[in-house]
């Protein structure tokens, strides 16, 4: 039994205020460092409490991709992604600043965050070169 | 393990029925849900006030089988409404045979309706998914198009490939008076290739059907079966597993939960994929078919692509014989009709009047059939294995 801190919020709620302040940060398990996302009260399957959050590379690779087509009177295509981060756990995005059907499975990519809309999210931009 | 094989052939459908599958402008999702509850009794012999076990789940009510054990006017000593999606009824079936097994109940009736098409098209009560709505998926198209784009990397399948399902699909449509696409002619994979773009590579033409219907079967112990008015189609192995609710925290884009619920409800059969003698898969998008027959041991990972071409009519392996999701019916959770078909295969081959259908629409004499549901995106596997009386 742990009690509720009421000193701090949800880890949702955490993730979200974490990009506010600009930082990129998914949880680990302090006692194995395995990371995994979405941010949890506990680490998925074997339930141990201790975790941290670390700020993240970055760096990821696109894992599946595929171009949603919708009008352009609606905003027009997008891209919808599965990008697998160099920490190890896959994150649902989008890749950016590319035509949305041209985002190749293996791309190498890196996150940064995008403030454009209603609240802060991670998005991912082709690595050049 | 003794006490899960404890299950095999204990149970049994006497009982089917589906209503307003199409389009049924002025009716209820309630009122077609009941009348296929109605017409599955009457199928069976069994009256209404016989019925003490219920089991339900819609994407209209929020607690359906508190909803239709009221309109229907029963006082259920056991009910389900749990919902895992489109498999729901898959599992349902389980739920009920342990409550038949052990007593709780003599009489279960399974069901589901919908009235999307009429009421204004694809209806689901799913929230939207935390973390994944931030990038707007179109779900659950998004979910199954990721998946799918991951398998034609992996293993070279091409666009053509996922063509094939849909044209399969539809040639069996073509042989079956009550599906949907019955009069609209066959496909052509260039037919699918070239509509109208959703999210690639799934077009149109790759995504079922959206329209009304319901569904109800039936279920008491095998002893009491042998007194219905029907064929007794008997409840040989069942299994079910789920991992992820979001297609992100899938472990692996082409490889289901199927591989275990399958695996496991074989074992309790007693009987292995090449003993099938029909193959009822969830079709929501033509990507399904080919993950499941790979995950449920019809042929090894990477093989769905060529095995899918022997699926059609004119092939060996009869998947999806109504039509499907694609050309048949999709109210929006198929599974309980992807139970319908496997059902009445085996109805049907038994000499019961379950329905007219062209040459090659009905199979010759089979006697196990395969019921495969899926719910979520690519989430919720459950297995059933039906077969007739002979093969207990």
């Amino acid at each position: 039994m742990s009690e509720i801190l009421t000193d701090q919020v949800g880890p949702e709620k955490q993730f979200y205020d974490f990009l506010s302040d600009g930082k990129i940060k998914i949880q680990r398990n302090k006692n194995t460092g395995e990371f995994f996302f979405h941010p949890r009260v506990a680490f998925p399957g074997t339930g141990e409490r201790e975790l941290e959050w670390v700020e993240i590379s970055g760096k990821g690779i696109v894992h599946s991709s595929s171009c949603n087509r919708r009008l352009p009177e609606k905003g027009g295509d997008f891209n919808l992604s599965i990008i697998k981060l160099e920490e190890g756990p896959c994150m649902m995005s989008s890749v950016v600043g590319i035509e949305p059907d041209q985002v190749s499975i293996g791309t190498q990519v890196n996150a940064r965050i995008d403030n454009s809309g209603e609240k802060p999210r991670v998005v991912f931009d082709v690595v050049k070169g | 393990m003794n006490q899960i094989n404890n299950l095999r052939g204990k149970t049994a459908v006497v009982g089917l029925a589906e209503a307003g599958c199409g389009v049924t402008p002025g009716w209820t999702a309630m009122e077609l849900m009941a009348t296929a509850v109605h017409d599955a009794l009457d199928d069976a012999g069994i009256n209404l006030s016989q019925v003490d076990g219920l089991f339900a789940a819609t994407a209209f009510h929020s607690m359906a089988a508190m909803s239709l054990s009221e309109y229907l006017g029963i006082r259920p000593k056991f009910a389900d409404g749990s919902n895992i999606g489109g498999s729901s009824f898959l599992a349902h079936v389980i739920t009920a045979a342990i409550a038949l097994e052990t007593g709780l109940i003599n009489t279960a009736v399974i069901a589901y309706g919908s009235n999307q098409r009429s009421a204004g098209g694809f209806k689901t009560i799913s929230e939207p998914m935390p973390y994944e709505s931030d990038y707007n998926p179109r779900m659950p198209v998004s979910a199954y198009a990721l998946a799918a784009q991951r398998y034609l990397h992996e293993y070279g399948a091409k666009k053509e490939d996922l063509a094939q399902v849909a044209v399969s699909a539809r040639d069996w449509a073509l042989l079956n008076p009550r599906a949907y696409m019955h009069d609209r002619g066959a496909l052509t994979i260039n037919d699918v290739m070239s509509a109208r773009p959703i999210v690639d590579p799934l077009g149109k033409l790759d995504c079922c059907l959206v329209t009304d219907g319901a569904a109800a079967i039936v279920m008491t112990r095998s002893e009491k079966a042998k007194d219905c008015k029907s064929t007794p189609i008997y409840l040989l192995g069942a299994a079910m597993e789920h991992h992820h609710r979001m297609i992100s925290e899938m472990p692996d884009l082409t490889r289901t939960s199927a591989y275990e619920s399958g695996q496991r409800a074989f074992e309790m059969s007693g009987y292995k994929p090449s003993d099938m003698d029909t193959i009822q898969l969830y079709d929501a998008f033509t990507i399904n078919p080919i993950l499941f027959l790979e995950d449920l041991g019809f042929c090894k990972k990477g093989e769905g692509k060529d095995l899918i071409k022997n699926i059609g009519p004119s092939g060996n392996l009869p998947v999806n014989t109504s039509g499907g999701g694609l050309s048949c019916v999709h109210p929006g959770m198929y599974g309980l009709f992807v139970t319908l078909e496997a059902l009445r295969q085996l109805r049907n081959s038994a000499g019961d009047d379950v329905g007219k259908r062209k040459e090659g629409g009905w199979l010759k004499n089979p006697k196990l059939s395969l019921a495969h549901g899926n719910g979520g995106v690519l989430s919720s596997q459950v297995t059933n294995i039906w077969g007739l009386e002979d093969t207990l």
